[in-house]
């Protein structure tokens, strides 16, 4: 999904050509860029912008999940289901540290989240309307977003690349999370089956889009590459995310709503992998673009909780300050 | 620095010990009020898996750093001292493990 974070980058960037191939040549070298390194303005803005939108990604994503949190169908689906909102609460706020090495304030993200300034992934701008939903986003949205982050570990930038790794370590469990719940209904009741399938139904298309456009048609993907903040290109995710999930499917007893569907063994260098059919790319730029069913409700929430919230950060500042003051004041009379 | 700083919660950098033996290790930051809030945070976004026995939290300002642009000046000097290293000393085979 975070390649998403990619559209509309200005990678552009002012330096001298010695500056630049210098710095190239310590990303070809595998070197680590650290916060205070000299780097080009087009590699920290792109990072900046990247950064911030994965992690209101993680932040909005919380929302769809939480819907559900009061209706789980027992106790330790709703225990489950909290630690994975709060783990996706705990996801945005190491991204939100990273990108704060990098010079934006977090007041700066989360203003313009909230001015719809920034992006983040389409898959949220979907509604959860069935318990389903939880199962199915933890299997193939977070399933996805493993597919993504994993190569993000390798990013060049050092922040980023370590907390991805903490947030790769922690998915794992959301996804195995996810598709337990989808495997328990797929054996369940028909009612329950036809619920789980559904559901795919519905979120199939929508998170092969979280992939961000084709090659074809994404702009910035080549100097990103070249900068190795990313190391695989839009299509190539998609392709392995397709070909480890359909036979996760085939297990469950479930179908991708999918007719163009097919094994192709010339694929992937003789290795085999799935022809898919064409993803409508107008719903996609609709939903980036805010047209989608939940965009307006989403922002809409977190506006409220930063709001809701206003008096608790004016509180404990306050606090903080009279405490120090006091201090400062118990030091003077001591000395 | 942006200019609304006076409404800013605080950052502070947080360490870790994973257990004892180990020394506290740089993992990342939190944003709050004070250095309670700050420890309290600190736990529930760094070790909500049995990550840590130990937490440090430090105020970002108060963290004096090196400059990378000083990195030759300050840590040149070492690479053509090699008499600081065991290999530089010839010692014959018969004496044994040293």
């Amino acid at each position: 999904m975070y390649s998403q974070g990619l559209i509309g980058a200005d990678t552009s960037t002012e330096e001298s050509e010695e500056f630049l191939r210098a710095f190239q040549e310590r990303i070809d070298a595998e070197q680590k860029i650290e916060p205070n390194d000299a780097m080009p303005a087009g590699y920290r803005k792109t990072l900046i912008r990247q950064i911030g939108q994965h992690a209101h990604s993680e932040i909005v994503g919380m929302l769809p999940e939480g819907n559900w949190i009061t209706r789980a169908p027992t106790l330790k689906r709703k225990a489950a289901l909290l630690a994975k909102v709060q783990d996706e609460g705990g996801h945005g706020l190491y991204l939100y540290s990273a990108a704060e090495t990098l010079g934006v304030s977090r007041e700066q993200m989360t203003e313009e989240l909230h001015a719809g300034k920034a992006k983040y992934s389409s898959i949220f701008n979907y509604p959860t309307l069935t318990w389903a939903d939880i199962g199915t986003i933890g299997w193939l949205v977070d399933g996805a977003a493993i597919m993504n982050q994993i190569p993000l570990c390798r990013c060049s930038f050092g922040p980023y690349a370590r907390a991805m790794i903490r947030v790769c370590k922690e998915e794992s469990f959301h996804q195995r999370q996810g598709y337990e719940i989808v495997m328990t209904l797929a054996k369940g009741s028909p009612e329950q089956k036809a619920m789980a399938q559904e559901s795919l139904d519905r979120w199939w298309w929508p998170v092969l889009m979280m992939f961000g456009p084709h090659d074809s048609d994404s702009q910035h993907g080549d100097q990103s590459m070249r900068w190795k903040i990313k190391r695989f290109s839009n299509d190539e995710l998609r392709q392995k995310f397709v070909d480890a999930t359909i036979p996760q499917a085939e297990y469950l007893g479930l179908t991708v709503p999918d007719p163009d569907l097919k094994w192709n063994p010339e694929k992937n260098d003789g290795r085999g992998g799935y022809d898919f059919g064409a993803i409508d790319w107008d719903e996609f730029w609709r939903v980036v673009k805010g047209k989608g069913i939940m965009n307006r409700e989403r922002i809409r929430d977190r506006r409220k909780a930063w709001d809701d919230g206003e008096w608790v950060r004016e509180a404990a500042l306050a606090h903080a300050q009279k405490r120090a003051e006091r201090m400062a004041a118990e030091q003077q009379a001591a000395e | 620095m942006s200019e609304t700083v006076k409404n800013e919660v605080p950052l502070w950098e947080v360490f870790i010990r994973p257990r004892n033996g180990l020394s506290h290790k740089h993992c990342g930051s939190v944003h709050a009020a004070d250095e309670v809030m700050a420890l309290q945070a600190a736990r529930d976004v760094y070790t909500r898996r049995g990550e840590g026995q130990s937490i440090w939290v430090v105020r970002s300002k108060d963290i004096v750093a090196s400059d990378p642009q000083d990195k030759e000046e300050l840590f040149e000097p070492t690479a053509d001292k090699i008499y600081r290293h065991p290999t530089f000393y010839e010692i014959p085979d018969e004496v044994g493990h040293m």
